[in-house]
């Protein structure tokens, strides 16, 4: 009996608690010297994106979905929740060149 | 166009030769940087002033925006370094050929005008990008300059490939 109590509490151990994977993450995301910095490789619903933006020049995070379209003046810094899943390719509105991906999953 | 634009493009690359020698210096760099971009935003304003189509009005738009950016940031640090720029040959072709082009498309309106301006943009940002990469670039001693140099032809870069989109409309 001892050994299954002993089992079972091992067992609760390694199961995730809910509440610590639900919790939504802040990743930051850098713009300098006109490219995107590396995007998050886990990226969820409720997550959101710092958008920093280290150029002298006036960017945005512009999605080609259109689910969101962030402005980013010369040395901003701007924050916002990912809604949904799914890949979505976004540029810069202002130099179409800068380009990403985010993958939501 | 391509007559008013071929004589400074020539001297741009007569002047690289020249300079290639010992190299252009920082201060030469910083001058003609800067009056690479003073000319460019003359020209957007000139643009803005005399176009009515939004294609090239946002792209007009878009040239003011980011070459005064890059104009300020260049300011900032000559400031900073102590350095003078130093007026030379290429940024006089530069001038000259500008002023000839800003003469040309003061005649011209409507999409005429609109043609001139974006394919002299289109000329004008090759000449620019090539002096930079091959010549100005290199030649840069201080980090903080070729830093600012190479971003700006990536920000260049995309300038052409901007005018070069506009331009295929426009014909």
């Amino acid at each position: 009996m001892r050994t299954l109590y002993s089992l079972c509490a091992a067992a609760a151990l390694l199961l995730p608690v809910p509440s610590a994977a639900a919790a939504p993450h802040t990743y930051t995301v850098v713009i300098d010297k006109m490219k995107f910095g590396p995007v998050p490789a886990q990226l969820h619903p409720g997550d959101s994106i710092l958008w920093v933006n280290r150029d002298f020049l006036r960017h945005s995070a512009t999605a080609a979905d259109h689910s969101f379209d962030v402005d980013l003046p010369a040395g901003a810094k701007v924050k916002m929740v990912v809604k949904a899943k799914g890949r979505i390719n976004f540029v810069c509105r202002y130099h179409p060149g800068m380009r990403g991906v985010l993958n939501v999953q | 166009m391509k007559l008013t634009f071929a004589l400074p493009a020539a001297l741009l690359v007569m002047a690289a030769p020249a300079m290639a020698a010992a190299g252009p210096t920082d201060p030469q760099i910083a001058h003609i940087a800067y009056t690479a971009g003073s000319i460019d935003i003359a020209a957007g304003k000139q643009a803005l002033a005399r176009s009515h189509n939004k294609a090239v009005r946002g792209f007009a738009e878009e040239m003011v925006r980011d070459h005064k950016a890059v104009n300020d940031k260049a300011l900032a640090l000559v400031k900073k370094l102590h350095v003078t720029p130093e007026d030379n040959a290429t940024s006089q072709a530069l001038t000259k050929g500008a002023a000839a082009e800003r003469a040309k498309l003061a005649k011209l309106s409507g999409a005429a005008f609109d043609r001139e301006y974006v394919n002299n943009e289109v000329a004008y940002h090759k000449t620019v990008n090539g002096a930079l990469e091959n010549t100005l670039i290199p030649s840069a001693k201080n980090g903080e300059l070729k830093s600012l140099l190479e971003t700006g032809l990536t920000l260049f870069r995309e300038h052409l490939a901007h005018a070069e989109m506009i331009a295929k409309g426009l014909t």
